[in-house]
């Protein structure tokens, strides 16, 4: 695939190598953990939704469809904690929803696992804008 | 039409609107939204948030390939999220404000000159401006796979672009558009960075941006699954697709595909502009 040289080589500081501590992350861990992190998001979110989904055309399927016309959503879809406990009472609607809100939750963590990165690496600057990032995205989400 | 069909119409459709949102780094929704109202007669509400479900999908999906494979700049893109969550704040406050109307027509026109720029063949290695200083000190310099080693690149205008994606993040907050476009434009105008380093990295950073407003339509029941799911699950096998594709795409092609979308978008914002649909 590609060639294993470091994008850009971090500065390792030597001290590390010679009191045994663990090695700082370069920037290519960060992008193979970053990576892996989305995909398990993903790959997580799409099974619960395909779950949900065949449940779904399993039941109304045949059912006509009417999307022109705004409802609203039933209000068991529009909060996390309702949608979770009528994805646990099997509503194949609630699954979907489910599922969807871990994917809506991928990036989220995404950028949590991101300033997780910097602050391993000591890189103050990244560490403040990663963290600024992060305390706007939870303030859009939850107010 | 039965919801099984639906189901499967729409899936489809919106696997092409992953395929090209993944490789132009817009995301999905510039092709799930006409697609869902006018095709299918969709509220223009479940369509947006069908098109928000379809961008994060888009991002991620994506983004898993690139960033492992090392075109996404991840320090670029945290750098300039920095500036469209602020931009989007900053937006959403002046929302009362601004005349949206006239900010789309100006938005739309401008967008046409980028395109007429890119049509007739400036192209961004011609007067090249000097690397900027700023670059090397906040670490954003790098590389990217391009066979048959990695190319290094240098980032220029590092001020500009970030000034360019406080912009974007307005405009998104305003006009209620993804602000994939504006973030390709960016980086790859102002700051000169290789074409799929902007794609890949705007693709990274649009599932951030989307996330954001995530909240919100879900509290106002926008995220309908009967919708949802087969959006979802269409723009991810797209995107994952796209994602496989792009290390052997010919940029020139990528550029021409990127302006065409860019052209409909223009229209777009000058139509609504004009018709006061906005």
């Amino acid at each position: 695939m590609t060639t294993p040289t470091p994008r850009r080589s971090t500065p390792t500081p030597p001290l590390d190598a010679e009191i045994g501590r663990p090695r700082a992350w370069s920037d290519r861990d960060v992008e193979q953990v970053v990576g892996r992190l989305l995909q398990a998001g993903v790959v997580l979110a799409s099974i619960v939704v395909v779950l949900g989904g065949t449940l779904l055309l399993a039941r109304h399927g045949a059912e006509v469809t009417a999307f022109s016309v705004f409802r609203g959503g039933s209000s068991h879809l529009r909060s996390v904690s309702a949608t979770i406990v009528g994805a646990a009472h099997g509503d194949p609607g609630a699954i979907v929803q489910l599922g969807l809100v871990l994917l809506i939750a991928t990036p989220v963590a995404r950028v949590a696992l991101t300033l997780a990165a910097f602050v391993a690496q000591r890189d103050r600057l990244y560490v403040a804008m990663t963290a600024l990032v992060l305390a706007l995205l939870l303030l859009g989400l939850f107010s | 039409m039965t919801l099984a069909l639906f189901a499967l119409l729409v899936a489809s459709g919106s696997f092409g609107a992953g395929l090209l949102g993944a490789m132009t780094g817009l995301g999905g929704g510039i092709v799930v939204v006409p697609m869902l109202t006018i095709l299918f007669h969709v509220d223009i509400r479940y369509a947006i948030g069908a098109s928000l479900v379809s961008v994060i999908a888009t991002s991620s999906g994506a983004a898993a390939a690139y960033v492992r494979e090392g075109y996404t700049n991840v320090r670029i893109g945290i750098f300039l999220e920095v500036a469209t969550t602020i931009g989007a704040l900053v937006g959403a406050a002046l929302a009362h404000v601004v005349p949206t109307q006239a900010l789309a027509i100006l938005f739309g026109v401008v967008l046409l000159y980028t395109a007429y720029r890119s049509l007739r063949g400036d192209s961004p290695t011609a007067a090249v401006p000097p690397p900027d200083p700023l670059g090397e000190k906040l670490r954003l310099n790098g590389s990217y796979p391009e066979a048959p080693g990695r190319v290094p690149y240098v980032v220029h205008r590092v001020r500009l672009g970030w000034g360019v994606m406080l912009f974007a993040g307005m405009l998104s907050a305003l006009l209620g558009i993804g602000s994939g476009v504006v973030k390709v434009l960016a980086m790859d105008r102002a700051m000169r960075l290789p074409f799929k380093v902007s794609t890949t990295t705007s693709n990274f950073m649009i599932g951030v941006t989307a996330a954001a407003s995530a909240g919100v339509y879900l509290h106002r029941g926008y995220i309908d699954p009967s919708i949802a799911f087969p959006v979802m699950l269409g723009v991810l096998a797209g995107a994952v697709l796209g994602a496989r594709v792009l290390a052997g795409a010919d940029v020139v092609w990528l550029r021409r595909i990127f302006t065409a979308v860019v052209c409909v978008l223009a229209v777009e914002m000058l139509y609504k502009g004009l018709t006061g649909g906005i």
